[in-house]
């Protein structure tokens, strides 16, 4: 497939700290971590889906200005981002696995119209849905 | 409107500590959530807490726990064929002439109407995940209650009336 979204970001606080959640909580591999200056591009990877990576961008100097990387920072911590959603086999079993690992839920594993979803964020305040597809 | 010197920019780790509090309202919206306990998710102090609360979400975190509960409390009426009494009960009041009439301020109409008009309108929802109908079906309550059952009672009065801000 040569067509495809290869890409998508977050904004994150911290990228140590983003990169020990995804990587270790969350069970994604590195992808690409190069640093050119100030400026870190550092994408992760889902283990079952190779073809995409997500990235894990902080705010600032040299892409934004001051004020538009505090802007930035704001909403990511208001939890004003846009929506994510992680597709998982068993949502009880990864809700429970997740938070033995200090995954901070905000939602509990809820069945609606026979799918079966949770919520969790990262440190950062991106806001996750944890989603089991109906059978 | 007085003009008013803009706010200060909201510290960006206080802000997560905000969000921690509105995250928890939002999944024990049945409990009771003074300002004190809020304050403690968040590690600051009350007074801080609520006057940070409505800078950074734009609405008190008294009436932002409303707007969820009445979105929640709708949710329960369209899927469900609980009683209106054990509605407001798992939706945290504890008198139901209290939800009862809150609920017709905020939503428009009774319990019991809303009920029937979410039923037939039920069917358009299947294609917006679940789990995201919640938030785009919470009320936005930019007003406190009694400024909207005023204007509501006004309204009624001197139907030609624009609403004064």
């Amino acid at each position: 497939m040569s067509q495809h979204v290869e890409v998508v970001g977050l904004y994150v606080r911290d990228q140590d700290e983003a990169l020990a959640f995804y990587v270790e909580k969350l069970g994604f591999r590195v992808h690409t971590d190069a640093r050119n200056g100030e400026y870190r591009w550092l994408t992760v990877q889902h283990p079952d889906q190779p073809s995409f990576q997500l990235g894990l961008f902080a705010p600032g100097p040299p892409v934004h200005d001051a004020a538009t990387a505090q802007t930035l920072r704001a909403m990511v911590a208001k939890g004003a981002m846009p929506p994510l959603v992680m597709m998982v086999d068993d949502c009880r079993a990864a809700h429970e696995r997740l938070r033995g690992r200090g995954v901070e839920f905000t939602q509990e594993p809820v069945e609606r119209y026979g799918a079966v979803d949770a919520s969790f964020r990262d440190p950062s305040g991106n806001g996750w849905k944890l989603m089991q597809a109906r059978r | 409107m007085p003009s008013r010197d803009p706010p200060a920019e909201q510290d960006p780790e206080l802000l997560r500590r905000l969000l921690r509090a509105k995250d928890r309202m939002d999944a024990a919206y049945e409990e009771d959530w003074p300002v004190e306990r809020l304050a403690r998710v968040s590690h600051v102090s009350a007074a801080h807490f609520a006057r940070s609360f409505r800078q950074a979400f734009g609405v008190p975190p008294h009436r932002y726990l409303l707007t969820r509960r009445i979105e929640r409390a709708t949710a329960l009426l369209r899927d469900t064929a609980l009683p209106v009494t054990e509605i407001a009960f798992q939706t945290g009041w504890r008198s139901l002439g209290t939800f009862g009439r809150i609920f017709r301020d905020i939503a428009g109409a009774s319990p019991g109407a809303i009920r029937a008009r979410e039923r037939a309108a039920a069917h358009q929802l299947g294609r917006t995940p679940g789990c995201f109908l919640s938030a785009a079906h919470r009320p936005d309550l930019t007003i406190a209650v009694s400024e909207k059952r005023r204007r509501g009672a006004n309204a009624i009065k001197r139907p030609r009336l624009k609403e004064v801000r």
